[in-house]
């Protein structure tokens, strides 16, 4: 763990402290002793390919699953044992967006309120969809939604009873670009009000743009931890090549399409020299 | 964990009777193969059974419920598969909530809606011709009947519900429960079938129960049967339940 410069050091401990982790379905070992810490108001990207063990580690802190080996906590509390505790500090923003299809986007909201035994639940319905950009698609039913709605829906009934620590297992998988804007600028406006945000994702960008802080998963380990400029000096230093610079067809669409979705700015997208960085150990 | 087990159930019940009210179709699919079994059967093969009654529907009607509740709780099955692979199973399950409450809203619900198939029925045969000498106390025995079944059956489905890999899979398991009416006094007396067949039939849980309503419909005493057959679905729901709580257990720890 190499904590020391650039991350305030939290008052009162990490918000998500891993040690040791192991889980092994029946042969397949998937994790093999993982370990970081996750600062309070941060956002942690777990990076990982396909089969990482990503979606694991977010299962074992959501309580939805009980590791073999090693602890995690929540707030200083133990995933394991007091499991009922920790799930009233957490939400799960799973793989597929867990909405329900069959209800209005207001209703699923109201729903989610009234399982976390909150008064009014309609107020801070309709506060989420205002904030969402829903209130237009608030009465219609969640079939009708295309996929960025859904998403933006399903991280909105993630942030009702304001957990002060959200699990976002690979939020834009799936996503056309315009709505992975929009799940981005949603994740960026909960780090900003102090929300812990720990997120998984197998798109490097992804991790770029979002994380203050990120951790490698490979083959059920944790093999590399760092901010991006740490991450950036385990290499030599960059040698100096000339590249042309076209604009990426992602550029491209958004440029022609005009619409970056809920008023995300287009200028964080431009940049075009990520990929050339990394080196080639990871199998991804 | 149990203090908000009430609130939450009525809270996941009426998500789960909001589904039913916006797809009606799933109560009248349900009921479709059991009306088309009291078609059949009373218009094409009844002319030919002999069963001692004066009216086949009145013979047939009770088979006929149970093969309604059959076909209507593989829908808990499917509802519950569908939460679970869409991830509604495990958000509810990471957050304070009484997580039994999810599996309690989904049997809730199968009942709610088992009884409106369960009326549809009665409704068709009435219209077909059956006629009860039950009075308000008979009809509310039946219903107390249906109900435990309905129950046990179920938190039958429960089971491949959270257990099944494919949508296919979370509803076949009901089949098989189709045929066991066939093979029980529901369409038949069972004197006409072969010894080994004859003994099977007269010990399953089906035929208890269909005699005892069929008892009630008919405003005769129930005799011996009514406990055999509250014993099976007391029984039933009892291992059934114990079965559910285990798989779910180790599906969410």
């Amino acid at each position: 763990m190499s904590a020391d410069q650039s991350t305030p050091s939290p008052a009162r401990g990490p918000a998500i402290q891993v040690r040791g982790l192991e889980k092994s379905y029946q042969k397949l070992h998937v994790l093999r002793g993982v370990d970081f810490d996750v600062t309070p108001g941060s956002i942690f990207a777990l990076l990982g390919s396909n089969g990482a063990g990503k979606t694991t580690v977010v299962r074992i802190l959501a309580t939805l699953l009980k590791p073999d080996g090693g602890t995690a906590q929540v707030h200083g509390l133990d995933v394991v044992t007091r499991a009922a505790r920790v799930r009233e500090s957490i939400s799960l923003t799973g793989q597929f967006a867990a909405v329900d299809e069959i209800l209005t986007g207001r209703e699923n909201l109201v729903l989610v309120a009234r399982l976390r035994h909150l008064s009014d639940p309609g107020r801070i319905a309709d506060d989420l969809l205002g904030r969402f950009a829903l209130t237009d698609a608030a009465g219609r039913r969640v079939s009708t939604y295309s996929g960025g709605m859904r998403r933006r829906l399903d991280i909105a009934m993630s942030l009702i009873g304001d957990p002060p620590v959200i699990f976002l297992d690979e939020p834009t998988t799936g996503l056309d670009p315009q709505a992975r804007l929009e799940v981005w600028q949603a994740v960026r406006e909960l780090a900003r009000q102090g929300t812990t945000v720990l997120l998984t994702t197998q798109y490097l960008d992804e991790a770029e743009q979002l994380a203050d802080r990120i951790a490698v998963l490979h083959h059920g380990r944790i093999i590399a931890d760092g901010t991006l400029a740490e991450l950036r000096q385990l290499l030599p230093p960059a040698t100096v090549e000339y590249v042309e610079k076209q604009p990426t067809l992602e550029d491209v669409f958004l440029a022609i399409v005009g619409d970056t979705g809920t008023g995300s700015t287009g200028s964080t997208r431009t940049d075009a020299t990520v990929a050339a960085v990394r080196p080639d150990g990871t199998s991804s | 964990m149990t203090r908000h087990f009430l609130g939450d159930t009525a809270t996941l019940l009426g998500r789960s009777l909001r589904h039913i009210s916006r797809s009606p179709d799933t109560i009248i699919t349900t009921a479709i193969m059991p009306i088309a079994f009291l078609l059949l059967f009373v218009y094409v093969f009844g002319g030919a059974i002999e069963t001692g009654s004066d009216r086949y529907v009145n013979y047939l009607l009770p088979g006929i419920l149970l093969i309604t509740v059959v076909s209507g709780i593989s829908y808990t099955a499917y509802r519950l598969f569908l939460d679970l692979k869409g991830g509604t199973f495990e958000r509810f399950q990471s957050m304070p909530i009484a997580r039994s409450a999810v599996l309690w809203a989904h049997v809730l619900t199968s009942l709610v809606a088992n009884l409106i198939s369960l009326v549809v029925v009665v409704l068709v045969a009435l219209a077909m011709g059956f006629r009860s000498g039950a009075g308000v106390l008979g009809w509310l025995a039946v219903t107390g009947i249906m109900l435990l079944f309905t129950l046990a059956l179920t938190w039958l489905a429960v089971i491949p519900g959270l257990t099944a890999t494919s949508v296919d899979g979370a509803s076949a398991f009901s089949y098989p429960l189709i045929l066991l009416p066939f093979v029980s006094s529901a369409f038949v007396p069972t004197d006409s079938m072969p010894g080994p067949v004859r003994a099977f039939a007269e010990h399953q849980p089906v035929t208890s129960i269909v005699n005892t309503i069929r008892a009630l419909f008919a405003g005769q005493p129930v005799g011996g049967q009514v406990w055999i057959a509250l014993a099976w679905c007391a029984g039933l729901l009892v291992v059934a339940y114990a079965g559910a709580m285990a798989v779910h257990h180790r599906k969410v720890g």
